[in-house]
């Protein structure tokens, strides 16, 4: 990824740093499209399951198009639980979206049509894949090139998986442990500072302690407040505000 | 489960994405704000971390995916590429609920 540091071709406004770097980017996002695809297929599967039709299973990853949001919401149908604490759990879960939205804005195309269009790729995978990246032109592209590749291949997992419906156990493919593995990957380049280290403890811990306390949701969301830590101790350095270097830590 | 009720959380959803992108528009955030916003991923990932590997709804549970995670840490830790670290981690699921 150190070519993608070089400024050659940044001038235009989709322009990343050389065809190199783009073709980085390309295969990373493939790559991270390919897991969320995969676990597309165990989302289709778990909401059929729960009672929902495939037309709706796949209405839910074309507009909803954020994976915790749906597991929470037909989890909780699944579960029987009421329509208000799915909808709650679904909206709590999206709330970080909205930090991630805070975050993506300045790496984001100008013009308020295509932004309109951007904004449904604002998820986990996407923001941390433009983070990753050393200068604005590579983020805006590692944005987009990641948030195409999910989109389309969580989509068709998502219908696969429908249409498989209850005839694949995700558990006995070992799915649901792709998850919190994909999470650490796009984690761990992002803990180069120590605030961002405590972050990352302090965020954790929170959950540990929540989820058997609180509602499902709940925890994610009171994790956030573990940024508050990273401050602790620290006057603002322009160091904070930088891109992670190693963006390469997720390179195939 | 109703469409309208489908759509309705869906529009939820959407909107929180937009808000940044939109209410910011060409602007930035101060620098300590974007600091902080900007390092929210970072816990908010290290919880996800923790929920998706031990808890099943609000129960902590302890299973295959614990080791899958341990496995993951290794691969990460050796560098090895992202879709190994996720099939690895899948992989060691498959086979410690296979065995057992």
């Amino acid at each position: 990824m150190s070519g993608a540091a070089d400024g050659t071709g940044t001038s235009g406004p989709a322009g990343p740093a050389g065809p190199p770097a783009r073709r980085a980017l390309q295969r990373q996002a493939l790559v991270i499209g390919l897991a969320t695809g995969a676990y597309g297929i165990s989302f289709g599967v778990l909401s059929v399951t729960a009672g929902l039709s495939v037309a709706q299973t796949c209405v839910l990853s074309l507009v909803m198009f954020t994976g915790a949001s749906q597991f929470a919401l037909v989890g909780v149908i699944g579960a029987g639980g009421v329509l208000g604490a799915a909808a709650g759990n679904a909206l709590l879960l999206g709330a970080r979206n909205v930090a991630y939205g805070f975050v993506a804005a300045p790496v984001l195309a100008k013009g308020r049509g295509r932004r309109l269009v951007l904004s449904q790729l604002v998820i986990d995978e996407t923001v941390a894949m433009a983070r990753a990246q050393p200068d604005p032109a590579s983020a805006r592209y590692a944005f987009s090139a990641t948030g195409l590749a999910i989109y389309v291949l969580w989509n068709a997992g998502t219908l696969a998986g429908a249409v498989i419906g209850g005839e694949v156990d995700p558990a006995q493919f070992g799915l649901d442990a792709m998850f919190p593995a994909a999470f650490l990957a796009l984690l761990v380049p992002q803990l180069r500072q120590a605030g961002a280290r405590r972050a990352a403890v302090v965020g954790a811990a929170i959950a540990l302690v929540l989820i058997p306390l609180t509602p499902v949701g709940v925890p994610v969301l009171a994790a956030s407040l573990g940024v508050l830590a990273a401050g602790v101790g620290r006057t603002a350095t322009a160091a904070a505000n930088g891109p992670v270097e190693r963006g390469g830590d997720l390179d195939p | 489960m109703s469409w309208t009720a489908l759509l309705l959380i869906s529009a939820g959803c959407y909107l929180m994405k937009a808000l940044g992108p939109l209410v910011l528009a060409d602007r930035t955030l101060p620098p300590t704000a974007a600091r902080l916003v900007g390092l929210v991923a970072v816990p908010v990932l290290a919880a996800l971390v923790v929920i998706q590997t031990v808890s099943s709804g609000d129960r902590l549970v302890l299973d295959a995916r614990l080791p899958a995670l341990g496995v993951a840490a290794v691969l990460i830790w050796r560098r090895a590429p992202f879709l190994a670290v996720v099939l690895g981690a899948a992989a060691t699921a498959a086979l410690l609920r296979l065995v057992r």
